[in-house]
């Protein structure tokens, strides 16, 4: 049957060409736009670490002083030096790691590359393993090289191939900021998506080419990136104070009764430190998880939500003209369907066999949006903005563009069908 | 026109009747927001960064030795000199529209951090050094520019807080704090109790941000002295326009034979202010296509409801024709209703504008609409449908009377 319908509806649509290419157009130009800032609003608001980021967390105190404060205060979005490494010390997670951004001059060895700065990151070793880091060679450096001012380096794949072709340089020297460093690693393509780890770097930013031990970086007063909030006298004196929130630091938890335990843990530690007189506040802490800490970021930019709800508006705007379409089409041929009534059809047949014929519509006219999305994200991909680049269609996206062109063709078409189901069969036969 | 047996008609065909209102409604109701977006945007584009731009070209150099800037800086800038070409020079720590920023807090009493919320305003400092503001370009409106010994001494402290006495300040700043006085002369707070005399008053400088310290405070902008510093990483060049790319040229090579380990980059000023509004002109451009778009798509879908119409009474037609209607009433007739459905949908489009505006302006950093939007996109509606509906009209005020007469 549904093969008939097929035939019938084929024969239909070729028979009103343009009535039918409008209609064709119509459902595409929609399905395009939205299908495109769908995708970048997929891609952008995607999960960073699928599988991991449930258990990896950023627990955030506050030790700021007791000025200004008001009930139900977000704490600082970063944590001070002695924060993070008392956290860190601790080592109450099953992995942690503190960080902050860092940008590094490269001095080439190969004399014909001109010098250049590299986005750093200065970390500690459980970084790697944490966010599930890929090595190309090497590995990360020792536990004890976090705290002896190690001169060693890991290098991007990247940056491994501008500098070494590509080649294993673990073992080398590079010599960036004046000093000689080890090449321990070489990471793969690594590019998290967002850069959840450091918002404050870029929501979207690139993943960086250089990553150093933390203390070695600080203590050769390497420049960092991203944001310093400080109070009181703090930014008088040196960084490393209690004073200036500025790094970021992540655990990893395994399960949710470990995350409990260690948010106990941070309220514990936040008393402990109010009752040294280090702490003014009473204890505020948060400890939210990847999705949770870029939801509270907003970390998707407004814009895209803006162009999404626009390019949804402007869907609406296409079906209903659609559906004005398709009422015009189905209520001229009120003739052949009476016919077929007559002859023993029922309105439900006539139905299905309209809503086939709408569904071809929305066939053809998710082909068409799909060639638009792909030319849509082409343009985006042309823009400067950081997550341009992001933006491709996968596989679940273009599944979705032939299930929501079809599926609105299709509720587009409830109404005209079942309209025209409603014309008597005797009044058409009489009047033709 | 007697408009009651156009109702009637309309009566009996509740469902086109129905969607084409909706048609005009969603399409006003997009069309208005969208063109408010565009006009936003639009508005920023052009706006006056307070500086001479054409000509300007800036040098960037990273890896400095901080230590050394005070020796560095002053030979560096001779030797910028004494490139062809170049005008001036002189180092400063941003430029408006440039996206980086720097940010104090200022107010015209002291105050600490339990107070700040009332008495200081969020402020974007620019630090020049000797020759910067020529360079620049800016324009003084009252008061002088920095002399020669208002850069002594004038450091940057640790806490980024300037070791200067003097400060100058835009004008449309100095009206907020000190509305309808002179400006000059006064002394201004930053973050709390370091304070500063008002030397002069500068036509609107913008910030690096216009929107980065909150709404309308584009121009809330000083601007301090400063000595040779750690923090200068900027050089800028006024040239002729036309020998940009040479000077900038040659000055990249000029410093990197002075400083071999750094890492220099230049770019004309021109190219700053075009990449901070890189994101708006896309988003300018999308919605410009998007509501060109759908308003072709809400045209057609007129025009293919109103011939399926036309089509569907061209026996109605023949009739009036046969009883003595010109076929400009039969034209009139179908523009009129048209005019109708129009005004319905432009109603409830011009509702639903409203709610939606004023649903993006709490959840997202949208304006609200100014009210003069919705007229107008009321009448482009009612235009777009009267063009739309033109061609089913002539069609059916050409039905001849000699259609009454067959079938049935």
């Amino acid at each position: 049957m549904f093969a008939y319908y097929l035939d019938l509806a084929m024969r239909s649509l070729r028979r009103h060409k343009i009535l039918t290419g409008l209609m064709v157009l119509a459902i595409a130009l929609g399905i395009g736009a939205s299908m495109t800032t769908l995708t970048v609003m997929h891609v952008l608001s995607g999960d960073p670490l699928p599988g991991k980021s449930a258990t990896l967390y950023y627990p955030q105190l506050d030790p700021r002083d007791s000025q200004d404060v008001r009930p139900g205060q977000e704490p600082p979005a970063q944590v001070s030096w002695m924060d993070g490494m008392n956290l860190l010390k601790a080592g109450r997670a099953d992995r942690q790691a503190l960080m902050t951004g860092g940008a590094v001059p490269i001095q080439p060895p190969d004399a014909s590359i001109d010098p250049f700065f590299e986005d750093a990151r200065f970390t500690t070793r459980e970084f790697f393993a944490m966010f599930h880091v890929p090595f190309l060679y090497g590995h990360a450096w020792s536990r004890e090289d976090d705290s002896n001012d190690a001169r060693l380096v890991v290098l991007s794949r990247r940056i491994n191939d501008k500098l070494f072709g590509g080649a294993d340089s673990t073992g080398k020297m590079l010599r960036t900021g004046g000093k000689e460093f080890r090449i321990v690693g070489v990471i793969d393509d690594w590019r998290p998506t967002p850069h959840f780890y450091d918002l404050m770097t870029g929501g979207y930013a690139d993943s960086e080419g250089v990553y150093l031990p933390l203390l070695t970086a600080t203590d050769l007063k390497f420049p960092t990136n991203g944001s310093r909030d400080c109070w009181g006298n703090g930014a008088n004196i040196d960084a490393k104070t209690a004073l200036c929130t500025w790094l970021q630091f992540w655990v990893e938890l395994d399960t949710p009764a470990k995350a409990a335990a260690y948010k106990q843990f941070l309220l514990n530690y936040s008393r402990h430190q109010k009752s040294l007189g280090v702490y003014q506040r009473e204890p505020n802490v948060r400890l939210r998880n990847v999705m949770q800490w870029l939801d509270h970021n907003h970390v998707v930019p407004s814009d895209v939500h803006l162009q999404f709800w626009l390019a949804m508006g402007f869907l609406v705007v296409c079906l209903v003209n659609t559906v004005g379409l398709m009422l015009a089409k189905f209520l001229r041929r009120a003739g052949e369907l009476g016919v077929r009534r007559a002859l023993g059809a029922s309105r439900r047949s006539l139905f299905a066999q309209l809503l086939v014929e709408a569904g071809a519509v929305g066939l053809v006219g998710g082909l068409g949006g799909l060639l638009l999305s792909l030319l849509g994200l082409w343009v985006v991909r042309m823009q400067p903005s950081d997550y341009a680049a992001l933006a491709h269609l996968d596989l679940s996206m273009l599944l979705a563009t032939f299930a929501l062109a079809i599926g609105a063709t299709m509720v587009a078409g409830l109404l005209p069908a079942w309209r025209a189901c409603l014309v008597p069969p005797a009044l058409q036969l009489k009047s033709q | 026109m007697n408009i009651r047996p156009i109702l009637a008609s309309l009566r009996k065909h509740r469902l086109p009747v129905f969607l084409l209102v909706l048609e005009i409604a969603l399409a006003c109701a997009v069309l208005c927001n969208a063109v408010s977006m565009i006009a936003t945007r639009w508005s920023d584009l052009g706006v006056n960064s307070g500086i001479e731009e054409p000509g300007l070209s800036l040098v960037t150099v990273n890896g400095n030795d901080g230590d050394r800037a005070a020796a560095d800086i002053p030979r560096n800038l001779a030797a910028l000199h004494g490139i062809g070409g170049v005008r001036s020079a002189g180092m400063i720590t941003g430029v408006p529209l440039s996206n980086s920023m720097w940010v104090t807090a200022t107010g015209t009493t002291p105050f600490d951090s339990t107070d700040m919320r009332q008495k200081a305003s969020s402020t974007a400092v620019y630090i020049a050094g000797r020759g910067a503001l020529d360079t620049l370009g800016v324009r003084l409106v009252a008061g002088r520019l920095f002399r020669d010994e208002d850069y002594i001494g004038a450091g940057i402290r640790s806490d980024y807080q300037s070791q200067a006495s003097v400060v100058l300040i835009s004008q449309s700043f100095a009206q907020t704090l000190w509305p309808g006085q002179s400006a000059l002369g006064k002394t201004i707070y930053s973050l709390g109790h370091t304070h500063y005399t008002v030397v002069g008053v500068l036509a609107d400088l913008a910030a690096p941000s216009l929107s980065g310290l909150g709404p309308n405070t584009r121009y809330h902008t000083i601007v301090f002295p400063g000595a040779p510093n750690s923090e200068f990483d900027t050089y800028l060049i006024r040239s002729r326009p036309n020998e940009q790319a040479r000077v900038m040229r040659e000055a990249m090579a000029t410093l990197q034979r002075l400083q071999p380990q750094a890492v220099i980059s230049a770019k004309t000023y021109a190219k700053v202010r075009a990449g901070y509004f890189d994101d708006a002109r896309n988003m300018i451009a999308m919605l410009v296509l998007v509501a060109a778009i759908m308003l072709a798509v809400t045209a057609v879908g007129i025009i293919g409801l109103s011939s399926f119409w036309v089509s569907q009474r061209r026996r109605q037609i023949g009739v009036r024709r046969a009883l003595g209607a010109r076929a400009i009433d039969i034209l009139r007739y179908f523009q009129t209703e048209n005019l109708l459905l129009s005004c319905g949908g432009i109603v409830l489009g011009m509702a639903a504008a409203y709610g939606i505006n004023l649903w993006l302006t709490m959840h997202y950093d949208v304006p609200r609409m100014p009210w003069f939007y919705l007229p107008v996109g009321a009448i482009a509606l009612a235009l777009l449908g009267q063009l739309a509906v033109l061609g089913p009209a002539l069609r059916a005020s050409r039905v001849p009377p000699v259609v009454a007469t067959r079938s049935v």
